[in-house]
């Protein structure tokens, strides 16, 4: 009988709508990161290295990305003979078809998949997060306090810690009391929702609770668990984590990457990131151009002057280009003699030539304030912008968009420009 | 599946010098992010060629790492797949490969229990790209017994190291000489041969019986009025990389935007081992021109008209110009190299000065990485 001691379960069916184009048309795990990821090559990367070998990746928002960037699991070792990478969307079922309405309901509905592995422990994990984590340095935490859930937490500074899940745990960690971003938090423990539970205890309790409706982890699971008595212990992760759930922290955590020992480091030779790696050739230099405080991918032809930036694999710029500041994703090509101030320019991107982005005053975004703000030029994927235009800041395009998009070739600060449905 | 193929990886050249210490020419690295066999190997799959035998003799650690998993070049499959034959001492034989006939002899199994009508043999030293699909339709075309895939070299070319030919109107081989004195014609081999698998046994088997072990010499040469043996020319990009000279060339075409543009975005890809490495990082001082530069690099210093393969270190004010730096290879601050090729897994000292003064100087200096 098979038999695995933990497997995982991936939650990557959000959306992240807080990343606002970036996720028109791929759910949040599958956007691009630090030139050559994507989002969720960090908790399969961790899994692997943690010896975790049968991960199931729930799926619901726009999979087809992230459907493609996985495929049967080969750049991070998880095509197995038993076990390895499954990717598990929403199913019809003969009676209560239903989407994935919560968290914990989503792994409610694959609980057959998770009984043929016949696991002792499920390692739940999401798929937004940047982070190197050994996830078996946290199984042995669970198992030397016979807990029947740990949480894994990271101490955050007391005035932030309003935004997050907050766990109060006695002397030996283990778990009095939680509270839902409380106003006046009594620790400074937050929860980085990862958990790994007993698959008894787990199974119990989603049966328990299967009627509640948006069934969540942080909401009812672990509260049910809590109240039933069993023991719940919180896992204390110093190393980084990043959360990269808006656009503002997406950016910071890209470019912490350039820094000259940056804090989280992708050039140790232990853990690894892998990653679905289509470009192979090198990356050619001009005798014109500048690169300076980068980081560059496989396969990029570079022309112009690149400063602060990380750039994906196979993009081409052009000469005479000033580039600032910027995250270009894989694909992407920008012709010659543009500027690009703090712009986020999605895959396969085509921007012509004497295009200035991230121009002028700042003005908040007239559509989503909150999402496209900073001063950031936001570039949806496959969009093309015409030579010659002239784009403020904290603004958006998206779609295939011509002169008759922008007044006299320019687009002002806070303006929003989607054309949704406008695939070239 | 009409062919199979055989990449005759085996071999040593003393033009390699200090290069060829360390790995067969097979397994030398080019353009930033391939080794000399991916070529060989990526033109048979794009050619849908599913069952390959890689011949290897000299050497082989670092070409059998780089082989370790075929699935690179899409050969993990369950019909065909890719083999490595290395010798081995057997019942009867306890020779080395004396030679590429010997080496296919000692394999002939290989050959007999495949059912596919036709051999594509390759060598694993060369920078190309071709369907051999393409000549093997002119093979079956002309009812050749063998064709000869060769290349007009440019006049003033050192051909004696090649073999050279000289073909009719018809394109029927006349004249084969293998590393002339004096070459009569400019029209070289380049090592590409397709023939009937049957009669490759055959006269496998035949030459072994005779004590004869060479390929070229002893079947080629040989038999060269006796059987159908015809040309195939092409003008596209082709390069033997078995001197230093040669490997440097071939390695300073890629800076050429159309060589890139063909290699690199032009349909098929060229496939190798996937490292997994991040992308290349440039700090503050870094100034790069006209330069390729692999993934994994750390960049501080000035780097000019070169080809940084992966995983390279460049320390604080460094200069860098028309030099190879292969993978993984630590620069300490203040050095300058010039023409240089500094071999891979090497730790230059900081404040070293290295210029190759009358061509290209091969610098090894094996020091302890740690103790800097």
């Amino acid at each position: 009988m098979i038999k695995k001691e933990m497997i995982a379960m991936l939650l990557a069916g959000g959306q992240g709508s807080r990343l606002g184009v970036l996720t028109l048309k791929m759910a949040k795990p599958a956007v691009a990161f630090g030139g050559k990821y994507r989002i969720i090559d960090f908790p399969l990367s961790n899994c692997i290295n943690s010896g975790v070998d049968t991960v199931g990746v729930l799926t619901q928002y726009q999979p087809l990305r992230l459907n493609t960037h996985i495929g049967i699991g080969i750049p991070w070792d998880l095509d197995r003979n038993i076990g390895g990478v499954t990717v598990l969307p929403p199913y019809e079922k003969s009676t209560s078809s239903q989407w994935y309405t919560g968290t914990a309901n989503a792994i409610f509905q694959n609980i057959d998949y998770m009984e043929t592995y016949n696991p002792e422990y499920v390692l739940i994990l999401s798929g937004d997060h940047i982070y190197k984590m050994d996830y078996e340095v946290m199984l042995d935490f669970h198992k030397q306090n016979k807990a029947e859930v740990t949480i894994a937490t990271m101490a955050v500074p007391l005035e932030e810690a309003k935004r997050f899940g907050i766990l109060i745990t006695d002397e030996n960690r283990r778990i009095v009391d939680f509270e839902e971003k409380p106003e006046n938090p009594r620790s400074n423990l937050a929860s980085m929702g990862i958990y790994i539970f007993n698959w008894k205890t787990l199974k119990e309790a989603l049966i328990a609770k299967a009627e509640q409706p948006a069934l969540d982890f942080g909401q009812h699971v672990i509260p049910y668990c809590h109240e039933k008595g069993a023991p719940l212990y919180a896992y204390e992760y110093n190393g980084y984590w990043k959360d990269v759930g808006t656009l503002q922290s997406y950016w910071e955590a890209n470019m912490e990457l350039i820094d000259i020992v940056p804090e989280f480091n992708l050039y140790e030779e232990y853990w690894k990131i892998y990653t679905r790696s289509l470009t192979l050739p090198p990356q050619y230099i001009s005798s014109e151009s500048v690169v300076e405080k980068s980081i560059i991918g496989e396969g990029t032809t570079i022309y112009g002057q690149i400063y602060n930036s990380v750039i994906g694999c196979g993009v081409t710029i052009g000469s005479g280009t000033i580039v600032r500041d910027s995250i270009i994703m894989n694909e992407a090509v920008i012709g010659d003699g543009c500027e690009i101030n703090k712009g986020i320019i999605a895959e396969n991107v085509q921007i012509g030539n004497e295009v200035r982005l991230g121009i002028g005053e700042e003005v908040p975004n007239e559509t989503h304030p909150h999402i496209y703000s900073h001063g950031m030029v936001t570039v949806g994927e496959k969009s093309v912008i015409p030579d010659g235009v002239t784009v403020g800041k904290n603004t958006v395009i998206a779609g295939t968009t011509d002169y008759d998009d922008y007044m006299n070739k320019s687009l002002a600060g806070g303006k929003t420009l989607i054309k949704a449905g406008d695939e070239s | 599946m009409r062919a199979i193929g055989i990449i005759l990886a085996g071999g040593n050249n003393h033009r390699m010098k200090e290069l060829s210490q360390k790995r067969a020419i097979a397994a030398m690295p080019i353009a930033g992010s391939y080794r000399s066999i991916d070529f060989a190997l990526s033109n048979m799959s794009n050619s849908h060629i599913q069952k390959v035998g890689v011949f290897t003799q000299y050497n082989a650690r670092s070409l059998n790492e780089h082989l370790s998993s075929s699935k690179w070049w899409d050969f993990g499959r369950k019909q065909g797949g890719l083999f490595v034959f290395t010798p081995t001492v057997t019942y009867d034989n306890s020779f080395w490969y004396r030679g590429t006939a010997d080496a296919i002899y000692q394999n002939l199994a290989f050959l007999k229990n495949s059912h596919e009508p036709y051999v594509i043999i390759a060598s694993a030293d060369c920078v190309y790209k071709m369907d051999y699909n393409k000549v093997l339709e002119y093979h079956i075309e002309k009812k050749a017994d063998i064709t000869v895939v060769c290349k007009d070299m440019p006049a003033g070319t050192e051909v004696e190291r090649y073999g050279t030919l000289k073909m009719n109107e018809e394109c029927l081989i006349e004249d084969f000489e293998e590393k002339p004195i004096v070459a009569k014609s400019n029209t070289i081999s380049c090592g590409i041969y397709i023939i009937r698998r049957r009669q490759l046994i055959e006269l496998i088997e035949k030459s072994a019986e005779e004590d004869r072990h060479d390929f070229v010499r002893d079947i080629l040469i040989r038999y060269k009025n006796l059987k159908k043996i015809y040309g195939y020319k092409i003008k596209e990009y082709w390069r033997n990389i078995a001197s230093v000279e040669d490997y440097f060339s071939t390695n300073m075409d890629f800076l050429k935007p159309e060589i890139r543009d063909y290699f690199f975005k032009q349909y098929p890809d060229v496939y190798s081992k996937v490292d997994d490495l991040p992308p290349a990082k440039y700090n503050m001082g870094s100034q790069i021109r006209n330069s390729l530069i692999s993934s994994g690099c750390i960049i501080n210093g000035i780097v000019e008209d070169s080809v940084v393969f992966k995983k390279v270190f460049i320390g604080n004010n460094c200069f860098i110009k028309n030099s190879i730096i292969l993978n993984n290879v630590y620069i300490g601050d203040n050095t300058h190299i010039e023409n240089c090729i500094i071999e891979s897994r090497d730790t230059i000292r900081a404040n070293s000065y290295h210029k190759g003064e009358n061509g290209i100087k091969i610098v090894i200096e094996k020091n302890e990485r740690y103790i800097l």
